[in-house]
């Protein structure tokens, strides 16, 4: 049982930190979510302009600079990279359209569940659905190609251009003053709930430095379950569910049901669909949204590119009307999931080692 | 002896190159990566399926693993 402390650990002060950041501010059910809380950052940068979903959220370049630290401090930090680049970045995309389906990472899914929102049955069904269809093509002999030893530099663009927008949050820098942004922040709706900063940005850091520590990952659970009959990454994915369950029922924010919950639909279909959207495309690339956060802090320039394209799938996702609503997903959103769907299945198909 | 090259390769890749060699039976294989997440991954799978790790080198970068089978009054 050794082995498990730390990763079981690390799940559960995740789950804590989540209830606590709703308790100061966060939208409900959305301590964290990855895919959300990129999708406000591309919106702050006005890439979209859904205006209730814009901000710089300080949890997701905690993430990035917590995991930065930790592999300094356990001197595994490497520049590497040059792993199918663009690929990685279009996955990053694609999982992003699917996660914005549903409305939620795998993390904010967990997140959800703990909040007593049933819809998030279905979508871990879907999830895992996803994963044991990756980890099929990984049996197959699915490759994204080797990553190599890089110049350091690629390793450190990412964090230094999180710790210039950490800047223009702290500041609240207008560059267009006659446009009222960017930076935008949204003045109703989820980008204008939120945690204090300083604490937003503390959960962050401890989250991606114990997740660096204990290689947490929300897909890695289930895929080395069917892999390798291993339950390690899945004790944590477990953990940060008992703790944030804990949490909501102590903190009164848990109501059970499939209606009425927080940032979420009920199109049972959609939101299946769209996590295993997620699911498949996070065993492509190795680790799910908050693993590629975490990733990119320790110097993977590929997992840098995978959260840009995560970024810029948000702006996509939201300008042609792929994203999900409280009020459901729309005809061009369901278009984008089957389409991601039959990329995702082709890119996984076509590339083996070389 | 078996070497598998796993450098460079993403999660779960030198895991699943490392069980394909085991399944075989192999009584030493050894593995090379490059990063220490895949070490402790390793470590596990070899524990799992009946072998020990029986040497770890780093050298630039490089990571060893030198994986040999139980022997059978050690199997728990």
């Amino acid at each position: 049982m050794n082995r498990y402390k730390g990763v079981v650990a690390a799940g559960g002060l995740v789950g804590l930190f989540a209830v606590l950041l709703v308790t100061l501010g966060n939208p409900d059910n959305m301590g964290f979510c990855i895919a959300c809380f990129e999708r406000d950052i591309a919106g702050a940068l006005g890439l979209h302009r859904a205006a209730v979903v814009q901000y710089i959220r300080p949890e997701i370049l905690g993430i990035v600079f917590g995991a930065m630290f930790a592999s300094f401090i356990f001197k595994e930090f490497r520049s590497e990279g040059g792993s199918a680049p663009l690929l990685r970045f279009f996955i990053g995309m694609v999982v992003m359209i699917g996660a914005l389906a549903f409305l939620g990472c795998p993390l904010r899914m967990v997140l959800r569940l703990a909040g007593g929102d049933l819809n998030a049955l279905t979508a871990m069904a879907g999830f895992v659905s996803g994963i044991y269809a990756g980890v099929y093509f990984l049996k197959r002999g699915f490759n994204l190609d080797r990553s190599r030893q890089q110049h350091r530099y690629n390793a450190w663009i990412l964090p230094l251009v999180f710790a210039l927008l950490f800047f223009l949050l702290v500041f609240r820098v207008r560059f267009n003053p006659a446009g009222e942004g960017p930076i935008f922040f949204s003045s109703s709706g989820p980008g204008s709930m939120y945690a204090p900063v300083v604490i937003a940005l503390l959960a962050g850091i401890f989250t991606g430095f114990l997740s660096q520590r204990t290689r947490l990952c929300l897909m890695g659970g289930s895929r080395d379950v069917f892999l390798v009959r291993d339950f390690y990454l899945l004790s944590g994915f477990a953990a940060i569910f008992i703790v944030a369950l804990a949490g909501n029922l102590i903190a009164g924010r848990f109501s059970i049901g499939f209606l009425n919950q927080p940032a979420a639909h009920s199109e049972h279909l959609w939101n299946f669909l769209g996590m295993s959207v997620v699911g498949l495309g996070s065993v492509l690339l190795g680790g799910c949204p908050l693993r590629q956060l975490v990733l990119a802090g320790r110097g993977n320039s590929d997992s840098s590119l995978s959260v840009l394209g995560m970024i810029a799938g948000a702006a996509v996702a939201h300008n042609l009307n792929f994203a999900a609503s409280p009020a459901g997903i729309g005809s061009w959103g369901k278009t984008a999931v089957v389409v991601s769907i039959a990329v995702l299945l082709l890119i996984a198909a076509g590339n083996r080692e070389i | 002896m078996i070497e598998i090259d796993a450098r460079g390769l993403s999660c779960p890749l030198p895991v699943v190159r490392t069980k394909a060699a085991l399944d075989k039976g192999p009584d030493e294989i050894r593995v090379l990566v490059d990063a220490g997440e895949q070490v402790e991954n390793i470590r596990r799978l070899s524990k799992h399926l009946g072998y020990k790790i029986t040497g770890e080198d780093k050298d630039s970068g490089v990571f060893t693993i030198t994986i040999k089978k139980e022997e059978a009054n050690e199997q728990v």
